[in-house]
Parts: C-alpha cells; sequence; structure tokens
C-alpha cells in the first residue's frame, strides 16, 4: 500500500527533474506549516485568555514585515527560477527526435498513426490504431498531437507528460522512455460523457520487439477507424 | 460631504412608517434585510450543491452501483439509483456553479457586504437602497434559471463550470441542449445583479462613511469588500462577454470558439481565466477581511500590521489580473508565456504569506477568547496556509504537468474555498448572528458543528493530495476503470465516508441559526466588546441603523486593550479626554 501513496513508477528521461522539483516543494512547504502551525498552537495555548489579565497593546512591527516580505519574495523568485530552466529543458528545447507519430483525440478514444513502410508521417500509407501505442524504450518519441472534437489531454503518468490536444492545432510533444513494460493513457481533461474510461495503452519494448510489431503491423494493418464515429453522443 | 449625504438618508427615514409584509421581508429595500435574502438563498443553494457532492462521493467510492435511498429519480437521471456517465458530469457541474455562484459569493458579498457595509461605515443605508433590492432579486432569478435546468430535455449543462469549449460550444458534444444554455443565461444574469451590487458598494464606501471615518480607519473586513468590488465590476463583465459569444456559437452558427469556422478554443480559456482568477480572490479576500476582524475582537489586541494588511489585499487584487495563464500550463499556450505567469504565480503568494504572519502577529500576547466565532476564524488562518502552500506545487510549470487536472487541484481549491472562504463564512455567521437577529448563537452546538467540520473536512480533502500525487485525474465517473488507479480505492472510500460525515454536520449549523432564532438569548448590544460601529446600535438594528444621530469616529477600529482606557476596548465612536493628546504621542 505505501509504495502507491507517492507518485507512479518513472520511467522518462525527464521525470526525475519533475520529481526533484516537487521534493524540493515538499520539503519547503513541510519546514514553513509546521513553523507556521507550531507559533501558532504555541500563541493559542500560551496566550489564552485568563481572568483579569490584558492583552499586550502591539500595534505592529514594520522591521518583521520587511524581514517576513522579502524572506517569502526571495524563496519563491528562487524557485520560479528553477523551475523555468527545467521547464525550458522539457517544453521548449528537447532533443531531436528519432520517433515520430501523430496522435488524435477524439470522443472516445485516442487514434495512433504511424507512418507506413516509406517511414514518412503524412502519407497515403500511414496506418492508425486506436488505443495502442508502441514504442521502443531510450528512443526519442515525437508526437504531433491534435483532436477531432473537443479539447483532450494526453496524460502517461508514468512519463509525467500532460499535454492537451486541441481541436485546430497541431501541437508538440516527446518523451524518451526508459523501461519496457504496459503503462496506461488515459485522458485528464473532461471530453463529455465517455471522458471516464477513455484510455490508450503505452507498450515499451525493446528496438527487436518493436521492429517486429511494426512488420505485423505492416502486413495486416487494422480497418481505418470509421468516420461516423467520434462525435456521436447518443 | 459623508455626514450631509448621511443627514439626507436619515431624513427620508425618519418619517414614522409602517412598511406592510410585503415591503419588509419580500421587496425590501432596507440592506440588513436584504443581506439576509442573501444569506438564506445562498444557505438554500447549499443544500442543493451540498447534495450533489455527496453523490459524487458516492459514485467515486462505490462506482456504478446503486445510492441507497435514490430509487425514485427518474430515467435518464438515475437507473434505478445508480447515476449514469452524463448525471455525474452535470453533477460536478451544477455543484461547482452553485457553490462558487450561489453559496460563496451571495454569502461573502451579498450577505455580509449588504449586511455590514453601512453598518460599519456608520451610513443609513446603502447608497442606491432600490439597486440593492433589484440586485437580490435579479440574482434570485439567476438561481431559478440555473435550477429549472434540472428540468429541461438532457438535464442540465455537464461540461464543468470552466465549461471549455468547443466541448460546451456544441450540443451534441455533451448531449445536453438547453442544460448548457440556460446555464450560459443564468450566470449573465447573475453577472448583472453582481454588477449592481458591486457598483452599490463602491459608491457607497467611498461616499458615505460617518464623519471621521477616514479609509485608514476602517475595519479590514469593508477594505476587502471594497476591494472585492472592484474586483467584481472589472472581471465579471469579461465572463458575461465569454458567455455571451459562447451562446452565439450554441444558438447563433457563430464559431467564435470552434476551429471548423477559423475560432479558437483557447480564447474561451484566456477570457474564462482572466474573469476567473480574480474570481478566485473575491471568494477568499472578504473571507480574509472577516477573519481579520474577528481575530482583533477575540485576541483582544489591535490587528498586527493594519496597513500592511490593506496593502497586502490592494497587492493580491492588483496580481490576480496578472496569474490567469496559470490555468493553461498544459493547455497549449505558449510555455515561454508559462514561465510569465509561473513567476507573476509565486509573486502573488507573497501578500498572502504577509497576511497569515499579520494574523500570528496578533495572537502574539494576547488574550485569546475561545469562542465558536474565534475557531471558525483560526481553522480560517490554518486552512488557509495549507491552500496556499499547495499553491506553489501548481505555481511551478513542471510540476504542473504532472498534477494539472488530478485531485491534487480538487484539494487545493478545497482547501482555498471550503477551508478557507467557508470557515470564514461560520466565523462572520456566528460572530453577527447577534448583530443580525438580535440572539445569541448556541455556543456549544457552534463548537460541536466546529470540531465535527474541522475534523471531517480534513479527512476529506488532505487525502485527496495523495489521489492527485497518483495521477487520479478529476471528473472521472469511475476511477475503478484503470488499472494504476486501483491500490488506491480505500482511500477514496475513506474520503467518501468523510464527506458524508462533513455533509451531515452542516444540519448542525442550519438547526443552530433555527433554533437561536426562536430561542437564543437575548443580544445586548455590544455581546463581543467590539469596537466597530456596528455594535453601537441595538441588535437588530432598527431601520435606519441608528436610533439617535449616526455615530462619530475619532480612532481605527483595533483599539482592543488601549492603555488609554481601564476596558480592554475602545469602541471607534467613544469620545475620551485628552484622546488627541494620545494621538499627538503614538505619532511621535
Amino acid at each position: 500500500m505505501l509504495e502507491y501513496l507517492y507518485f507512479p513508477h518513472d520511467i522518462s528521461t525527464f521525470g526525475p527533474q519533475i520529481d526533484w522539483l516537487f521534493e524540493l516543494i515538499f520539503w519547503i512547504v513541510l519546514v514553513v506549516w509546521t513553523a507556521v502551525m507550531i507559533t501558532m498552537v504555541v500563541f493559542m495555548i500560551r496566550y489564552r485568555a485568563r481572568p483579569g489579565r490584558k492583552a499586550e497593546y502591539i500595534e505592529g512591527n514594520s522591521r518583521l514585515e520587511i524581514i517576513w516580505t522579502t524572506a517569502t519574495a526571495a524563496i519563491l523568485i528562487v524557485l520560479a527560477f528553477m523551475s523555468r530552466s527545467t521547464w525550458a529543458d522539457i517544453k521548449e528545447h528537447g532533443p531531436p527526435g528519432q520517433v515520430f507519430y501523430a496522435v488524435t483525440g477524439k470522443q472516445f478514444n485516442w487514434e495512433f498513426t504511424y507512418p507506413g513502410p516509406d517511414g514518412k508521417l503524412g502519407t497515403k500509407d500511414d496506418i492508425i490504431v486506436e488505443n495502442e501505442l508502441h514504442v521502443p524504450v531510450n528512443k526519442v518519441v515525437r508526437v504531433d498531437l491534435t483532436s477531432k472534437d473537443v479539447i483532450h489531454s494526453f496524460y502517461i503518468p508514468n512519463m509525467r507528460l500532460r499535454q492537451d490536444a486541441v481541436p485546430g492545432r497541431i501541437i508538440h510533444v516527446w518523451f524518451e522512455a526508459t523501461e519496457t513494460g504496459q503503462y496506461e493513457i488515459p485522458c485528464s481533461q473532461l471530453c463529455g460523457f465517455g471522458h471516464s474510461g477513455m484510455k490508450g495503452n503505452l507498450t515499451v519494448e525493446s528496438q527487436e520487439d518493436f521492429d517486429k510489431w511494426l512488420k505485423d503491423l505492416y502486413a495486416n494493418p487494422p480497418a481505418p477507424p470509421s468516420a461516423t464515429e467520434g462525435a456521436s453522443p447518443k | 460631504m459623508s455626514s450631509t449625504a448621511a443627514v439626507a438618508v436619515h431624513g427620508a427615514h425618519a418619517e414614522p412608517h409602517a412598511p406592510g409584509f410585503w415591503r419588509t421581508y419580500i421587496f425590501s429595500e432596507d440592506h440588513k434585510m436584504i443581506g439576509k435574502q442573501f444569506l438564506f438563498m445562498a444557505l438554500f443553494m447549499m443544500a442543493i450543491g451540498g447534495l450533489m457532492a455527496m453523490l459524487m462521493r458516492w459514485e467515486l467510492a462505490w462506482p456504478e452501483t446503486q445510492v441507497p435511498g435514490f430509487h425514485w429519480v427518474p430515467e435518464p437521471f438515475m437507473y434505478e439509483g445508480a447515476i449514469p456517465p452524463n448525471t455525474y458530469n452535470a453533477m460536478f457541474t451544477m455543484h461547482a456553479t452553485i457553490m462558487i455562484f450561489f453559496v460563496v459569493m451571495p454569502i461573502l458579498v451579498g450577505c455580509f457586504g449588504n449586511f455590514l457595509i453601512p453598518l460599519m461605515i456608520g451610513a443609513r443605508d446603502m447608497a442606491f437602497p432600490k439597486l440593492n433590492m433589484l440586485s437580490f432579486w435579479t440574482g434570485a432569478v439567476a438561481g431559478v434559471i440555473l435550477l429549472s435546468s434540472f428540468f429541461v430535455t438532457g438535464g442540465p449543462a455537464a461540461a464543468g463550470w470552466t465549461s471549455y469549449a468547443p466541448l460546451s460550444a456544441v450540443p451534441i458534444y455533451t448531449g445536453v441542449d438547453w442544460g448548457q444554455n440556460l446555464w450560459c443565461i443564468s450566470i449573465i444574469v447573475l453577472g448583472a445583479s453582481s454588477l449592481m451590487g458591486s457598483i452599490n458598494y463602491i459608491t457607497t464606501i467611498i461616499n458615505m462613511r460617518t464623519k471621521g471615518m477616514y479609509f485608514f480607519r476602517l475595519p479590514l473586513t469593508i477594505w476587502s469588500l471594497f476591494i472585492t468590488a472592484i474586483l467584481l465590476l472589472l472581471a465579471l463583465p469579461v465572463l458575461t462577454t465569454a458567455i455571451a459569444l459562447l451562446l452565439f456559437d450554441r444558438l447563433g452558427g457563430t464559431h467564435f470558439f470552434l476551429p471548423a469556422g477559423g475560432g479558437e478554443p483557447l480564447l474561451w480559456q484566456h477570457l474564462f481565466w482572466f474573469f476567473g482568477h480574480p474570481e478566485v480572490y473575491i471568494m477568499i479576500l472578504p473571507a480574509m477581511g472577516i477573519a481579520s476582524d474577528v481575530i482583533s475582537t477575540f485576541s483582544r489586541k489591535p490587528i498586527f500590521g493594519y496597513r500592511a494588511m490593506a496593502y497586502a489585499m490592494i497587492a493580491i487584487a492588483g496580481l490576480s489580473w496578472i496569474v490567469w495563464g496559470h490555468h493553461m500550463f498544459v493547455s497549449g499556450m505558449d510555455p515561454v508565456l508559462g514561465s510569465g505567469f509561473m513567476i507573476t504565480t509565486m509573486i502573488i503568494g507573497v501578500p498572502s504569506a504577509i497576511k497569515t504572519f499579520n494574523w500570528l502577529g496578533t495572537l502574539y500576547k494576547g488574550n485569546i477568547h475561545y469562542t465558536t466565532a474565534m475557531m471558525n476564524a483560526l481553522a480560517f488562518v490554518a486552512m488557509f496556509v495549507i491552500g496556499g502552500l499547495s499553491g506553489i506545487w501548481m505555481a511551478c510549470t513542471p510540476v504542473d504537468m504532472y498534477i494539472h487536472d488530478t485531485y491534487f487541484i480538487v484539494a487545493h481549491i478545497h482547501y482555498v474555498l471550503f477551508g478557507g472562504s467557508l470557515f470564514g463564512v461560520f466565523a462572520g455567521i456566528t460572530y453577527w448572528y447577534p448583530k443580525m437577529f438580535g440572539r445569541m448563537m448556541n455556543e456549544r452546538l457552534g463548537k460541536i458543528h466546529f470540531w465535527i467540520t474541522f475534523v471531517s473536512f480534513n479527512c476529506t480533502f488532505f487525502p485527496m493530495h495523495i489521489l492527485g500525487m497518483a495521477g487520479h485525474m478529476r471528473r472521472i465517473y469511475n476511477p475503478q476503470q484503470y488499472d494504476f488507479l486501483k491500490p488506491i480505492i480505500p482511500i477514496n472510500e475513506f474520503i467518501s465516508i468523510s464527506a458524508f460525515v462533513l455533509g451531515a454536520a452542516q444540519f448542525l449549523l442550519l438547526a443552530n441559526i433555527i433554533w437561536s432564532y426562536f430561542k437564543g438569548a437575548k443580544a445586548t448590544e455590544n455581546p463581543w466588546h467590539a469596537n466597530t460601529l456596528e455594535w453601537t446600535t441595538p441588535s437588530p438594528p432598527p431601520h435606519g441603523n441608528w436610533p439617535g444621530t449616526v455615530p462619530i469616529v475619532y480612532r481605527g477600529p483595533y483599539e482592543y486593550s488601549s492603555p488609554e482606557v481601564a476596558e480592554d476596548y475602545l469602541p471607534q465612536s467613544q469620545l475620551i479626554e485628552h484622546h488627541r493628546d494620545a494621538a499627538d504621542r503614538r505619532s511621535r
């Protein structure tokens, strides 16, 4: 049970940076919270009303105001700049891609578009598979993310990755898995009555297994998803 | 200037007249009655919003099972008591809409704003009493429109209280047709009500303060309501505009938010959160003001750093206009812009911290009386600290990428809005009840309500941080559909049981309000030995607020345990000899 009281097991290259920031903030928050609560409780007990006593007339203290304002501002601004560099690493730069997919959200499935035998996306031989994403381990995967109808959110908890899929926009995301295994890709933005349960399966596998799977896919491509599916709530 | 206005109003009220039942209780122009009307409307809506929350908690702990006692609900809302997904979506949409727009805002702004502003600044009524009446009744119409959406085909709105387009903009995406339209219309009408209220508050506070009531002698409750009214005046029109565009998309065939016709889904989010973040502070600032007054009164000490407290609220209000993008870090907005919003969001933490430290400073060397109001106000501080600190994770863009749209966010907003605003509301109700209804509330019942609420609140919302860390998405109907969420099912069950206790405990508050109205001990003029002007008139105050002349103000609102007098309080309107000398001595 206890291991579940924390983040899901991380399998991405940038996950440790995010977890580190989370933990850094955790320790700052814990120290501040403990200090504030101890002070508060001590004051509450020590200065409880007693008959015949009068409170001390204190209107404030400018020096204290300046100290706690500056200290809070300093901590928060340093945190902001530390977060800024991690954010830039993940969202603005990122390594060059090695494997390329298009991912399209629709009510209530993920469409994963694999390049066909020509190895290029956006050509006629592309193959669309619903809800099954296979990626090779230790390869930088770059995804062109969009949506057919409403906003969905591409979320891989084990990767610490989340990006909204917005209709009318193509948003680039990348990730690199460091461990093989089976993981889930839930939709994390409310997208209609089928939002709950909208999920894809992520299979991270070795290059050989991935190549074998791709060969099978080329040999037996699934029927393209029907055009009427998607935006058809009952 | 302010005194002439007061005299003019006084003259109007001085004529003997006995308004009938309708003019006294229904179409009243008396700010005190309008405040009470807002209170009762909000308590009624709180019961409905709370019931939605209970049903949601049942669903999350025991998904797709029949809710005991709900077999009577007709299809398609429920199937023999089992909640279908669209009903679940409608429930969290309506829960949030009701709690935000029809509970927290009407109580904090509508009830306390109306009841307290004239009484605390020394005015006989609001600047525009008729507009005030219209404001309440417009709000009531908005409430009726919203509730009527439960009875239309397709059910009420189900696109979340944030109503993200395109989900909210095209009926087939949610399967909700007129429910969403009525949601839009209701919020537009409510926006009109809020505008009337805020114009009234601003005008009243600027023009109708009694003699000697300078801005820096205003109680912090009034400061908070003044700043809140300015935020309302500027923020609500943005929401109204956005919702009007949404209605055009739904009914008029426009494509403001629909990419198929060249529209932009993110435009909705920018407009919504440009309103939405000031809105967050609209819902917490008055609670901060109330907590400040209650804590100072029952610590028997001046509020620590009065001016710093006022300036901190002004800073929060100013900064609230440039942080909206922190709701959109993963929306597809330019990540560079995200960094800018991260920095502004971190900075808005500073004035919040200043307020917390000043509340602690107020307790220091005080003589603290643990009344129910004080306990709720202290709980407000403690819970606001947790809610504020958890905001740091969300402000940090890389961490937000993981916790966005999870229960971590749900935990945060409830620590701020329930732990913060509602404990502030409880503090305010118990503190001013004697003035409102002329009777004391039952302290013992109040304390039982406080303790059960405090414990069950934390048992309900604290574990949600852990759910969020485990990756539990918000707004999902059945967490058991996901393998990675299966291990945390017991936490969901624990939360739901705590939530039922929390919900049930609120009947104690209701019982106390009703019981005390009939059986409570008669309240004296100033039962708490407080300094502000509302305690210088009988409880409840008569029509026109003061039977004689309006009091004149000689000092700030927090002169508790002043060395100038033997008692531990010194009302704002009390004239003492040598007070001028004393003021000179202090300023030297």
